[in-house]
């Protein structure tokens, strides 16, 4: 499968969706100008993916900002997972967040309150 | 302009700045609101911010609401009147800073049959405390699908959550078909 690498700017998160090294990452802040367009390759990766997934899947959020309009694009990632758990495969979300950011810390409880696959919540110091 | 509409002009540009002062706005701008818009007023305050060592978290609340703010005037704003050159998108944004609190100010053009709508969404989200903004913001992001604008109802929800302080707003009349929609959010500096 193909990689997807982005490096990140100040208004787009960096990303890396690679199935050989079982990399999956979301990092960074993420207001891009227009959302839909900004993740819909990492949609579409995701469902292709899903197909061929690896045995586990490990995928870490680890951002410092999002806007709202990224909140719900977040969560359509998110479903896009939780669809492969149900299917059976071996998923994990590890959502971090600065020790001192109570708001990343409660927007990681929320999304595991929504959507069910095995969430880590995972604290770091900046 | 002759010379003495230039000395008018002049003196009202002086007015201009000592209302700024007064009522300790640290940025104003009207016009359209794009994204490169938003990035450089959002990094502009947050550099001013780090500068004067402002607490971390407000700094985070006060841009947490600014994207918020400019991103509904961005895609929410309508145009008044015909004429070519008043075109949507645009309206006024204002910081303002007081020794207990910062305000995000926007004012915009709305259609009147618009304000029903947005009066009962504001006041529903001012009638809620902590945990009922957290409950309406989840079941938004799995309800409500992103607008074609893109927005998705979230950003005033969010506004609420951030600063904790109730939505201030006021509709003024334009004409019979559109209003000057004002709103303003406070965010305490003692976080």
């Amino acid at each position: 499968m193909e990689v997807i690498k982005l490096k990140g700017t100040d208004d787009t998160p960096t990303i890396i969706l690679d199935k050989d090294n079982g990399i999956f990452e979301i990092s960074g802040r993420s207001l891009p100008e227009d959302v839909t367009t900004f993740y819909e390759p990492v949609l579409n990766w995701l469902e292709d993916y899903q197909d061929e997934a690896n045995d586990k899947t490990v995928f870490a959020f680890k951002l410092v900002y999002f806007n709202t309009a990224s909140s719900k694009l977040i969560l359509d990632i998110l479903m896009k997972l939780e669809e492969m758990h149900e299917n059976g495969k071996e998923v994990v979300i590890k959502w971090f967040f600065p020790d001192d950011d109570e708001d990343m810390e409660e927007a990681g409880e929320e999304y595991a309150d929504i959507v069910d696959i095995p969430f880590e919540q995972v604290s770091y110091t900046m | 302009m002759d010379k003495s509409n230039v000395k008018g002009f002049l003196e009202f540009v002086y007015d201009f700045y000592r209302s700024m002062k007064a009522h300790e706005i640290t940025l104003v701008y009207e016009g359209e609101i794009t994204h490169q818009i938003t990035k450089a007023f959002t990094s502009l305050t947050e550099s001013n911010m780090a500068k004067e060592s402002e607490d971390n978290s407000v700094q985070k609340k006060v841009f947490h609401v600014m994207v918020e703010c400019l991103q509904n005037i961005s895609k929410h704003a309508d145009s008044f009147g015909s004429d070519d050159f008043l075109f949507a998108g645009r309206g006024i944004f204002m910081v303002s800073k007081g020794k207990k609190d910062y305000h995000v100010t926007t004012g915009n053009v709305i259609e009147n049959d618009k304000i029903e709508e947005l009066t009962e969404m504001l006041n529903q989200i001012n009638s809620l405390d902590k945990e009922g903004l957290k409950q309406l913001y989840k079941n938004q992001m799995k309800e409500g699908r992103l607008s074609e604008k893109g927005g998705a109802g979230l950003g005033f929800i969010d506004i609420a959550r951030k600063t904790g302080n109730k939505l201030e707003y006021h509709f003024l009349p334009i004409d019979e078909g559109s209003s000057f929609f004002l709103l303003t959010s406070s965010i305490s500096r003692n976080a």
